[in-house]
């Protein structure tokens, strides 16, 4: 299926509502695509549930009086089991389904003051959480829900704004106010000691504002990164992210900028299973992208292929694609409300 | 408080006279710079009992306003080049405009080209809503930053 300009819409399916501030993360449940997590500047994290047979999505728990500050992302683990939460009051919690309610099994204390973002490796056995004390933390998922911190990775110059680990490798990819965009991989030593493989920069083609957000293609050999300075990025992430000094060049690379899109801050990118990299931003607005095909040149270019202005009355924070219905996403803002939307031919 | 004051000595201006804006034909919610000025000319500076239109910290032609594209720009001028209270007072000006205006509004606020030493990094973490968030949820900047705004002993 090409995906040309003009032949597809982004349908809004229905609108949540509920949050009482504005909403900042979306998490589909990997194990049970009708379940969708959202955390908010209330406080709080709701789960929102479309019964089978039925048409709309549900507000099914709220998970309030764990967090005393704003719960800034959240983040299914692999098997759909546990939910994390990261919060502006240092902490992260994790949340167990326990028969039709969640609660809440753990804590993880250690951050100094805001964890701005929270991500479960491939395999659901690591976890890592970074915020504005420019620390990157990874904490070992041991039997009986306990959570313990196996590295404490310092590195960045400013805030970590996301953390997200690579779809198969246990590499971890981390993102900053410092402009910067850092690989970190465990040492061969058993140690649990991890370091800084790579870091992208400005002068590695990288951005020169805060970097927002990252996400990873479906394969793991492309990245694609947005940020404050209007940008989107996309990085070749092909090669082993260990395998650098010996030739002098660097594994991760910078492949294509895609500029003139974006008018203000873009706070959220996220690439679908087919391919189709969405971006949310500060302009009210979500935008599609897909890499240009009929490009014979060589070099690798997008393309925008579809821009839903107005998508939200204000800030778009957060675009997901649904993990197994490809052409569903939906979008958290400032306005308080979730949508979900469908991408379909134009009829 | 231990700490001697940041600018023990600043200049205080008069206040402007005071315009009765005439309320203009428009019905929607158009936003006027006028309107935006009587609203935060008010405000105290975070470390002095005078306003920041008597420290000459705004003007009227601090604001300015993009109806089309629904923006509202602030350039406000820090009474000295090192002063620590810049972003203190930009997020006065954030939690004020949030309070009185049309949420959809876009902000952006900015110390005006040279009138601060560390500018690029002010401008950067006032314009950053992440942490514009987390400071306005942290309850000693919260605390400040209603004095500064409710403060009635100018």
């Amino acid at each position: 299926m090409d995906f040309v300009e003009g032949k597809f819409e982004l349908r809004e399916i229905q609108k949540l509502e509920g949050h009482t501030d504005r909403v900042w993360g979306l998490a589909w449940n990997p194990s049970n695509p009708s379940m969708l997590a959202s955390c908010s500047g209330d406080k709080t994290v709701r789960i929102w549930e479309r019964k089978p047979n039925q048409k709309t999505w549900q507000c099914k728990a709220v998970l309030e009086e764990t967090h005393t500050r704003t719960v800034r992302s959240c983040a299914w683990s692999p098997s759909g089991k546990l939910l994390a939460g990261s919060s502006f009051d240092a902490t992260t919690s994790i949340w167990e389904h326990v028969g039709d309610d969640m609660e809440c099994v753990a804590t993880l204390e250690g951050h100094e003051n805001e964890v701005k973002s929270v991500s479960w490796n491939s395999s659901g056995s690591l976890l890592a959480t970074c915020g504005r004390d420019k620390s990157v933390w990874i904490w070992e998922v041991q039997p009986g829900n306990e959570f313990e911190c196996a590295s404490v990775l310092q590195g960045h110059t400013q805030d970590v704004k996301m953390v997200q680990w690579h779809p198969c490798m246990d590499v971890l990819v981390s993102v900053s106010y410092d402009n910067s965009i850092k690989v970190w991989v465990e040492e061969d030593n058993g140690a649990d000691d991890w370091h800084c493989v790579q870091t992208l920069g400005e002068s590695s083609g990288g951005h020169s504002s805060t970097v927002w957000a990252l996400s990873f293609n479906n394969a793991g050999d492309r990245m694609v990164t947005c940020s404050d300075d209007l940008c989107v990025k996309i990085w070749d992430t092909g090669n082993d992210p260990t395998q650098s000094s010996s030739d002098g060049l660097t594994p991760w690379k910078h492949l294509c900028t895609l500029s003139g899109y974006h008018d203000r801050t873009i706070f959220s990118v996220h690439w679908s299973r087919e391919g189709v990299i969405a971006s949310g931003a500060a302009d009210d607005a979500i935008r599609l992208f897909v890499e240009n095909s009929s490009d014979l040149v060589g070099g690798q270019s997008f393309v925008m292929f579809l821009k839903k202005e107005k998508a939200h009355e204000m800030d778009v924070n957060s675009v997901q694609w649904n993990p197994k219905d490809v052409r569903m996403l939906a979008s958290a803002s400032d306005d308080g409300t979730i949508k979900i939307w469908e991408l379909a031919e134009v009829s | 408080m231990t700490l001697g004051l940041i600018n023990a000595n600043p200049v205080v201006h008069a206040k402007k006279e005071r315009i009765a804006r005439v309320e203009d034909s428009h019905a929607d919610d158009a936003v006027d710079p006028l309107e935006i000025y009587d609203s935060v000319r008010d405000i105290r500076d975070p470390e002095h009992p005078y306003s920041l239109e008597q420290l000459s910290v705004l003007s009227e032609e601090s604001i300015t306003v993009d109806e089309k594209l629904g923006r509202i720009l602030i350039t406000f001028t820090p009474t000295i080049q090192h002063c620590s209270m810049a972003t203190v007072i930009g997020l006065c000006l954030r939690a004020k405009l949030m309070r009185c205006f049309p949420p959809h509004y876009k902000v952006d606020i900015y110390v005006s080209p040279g009138s601060h030493a560390n500018e690029e990094s002010v401008n950067k973490q006032l314009n950053d809503k992440e942490r514009v968030a987390a400071a306005l949820e942290n309850p000693n900047l919260r605390q400040l930053v209603d004095e500064c705004l409710y403060s009635n002993e100018l």
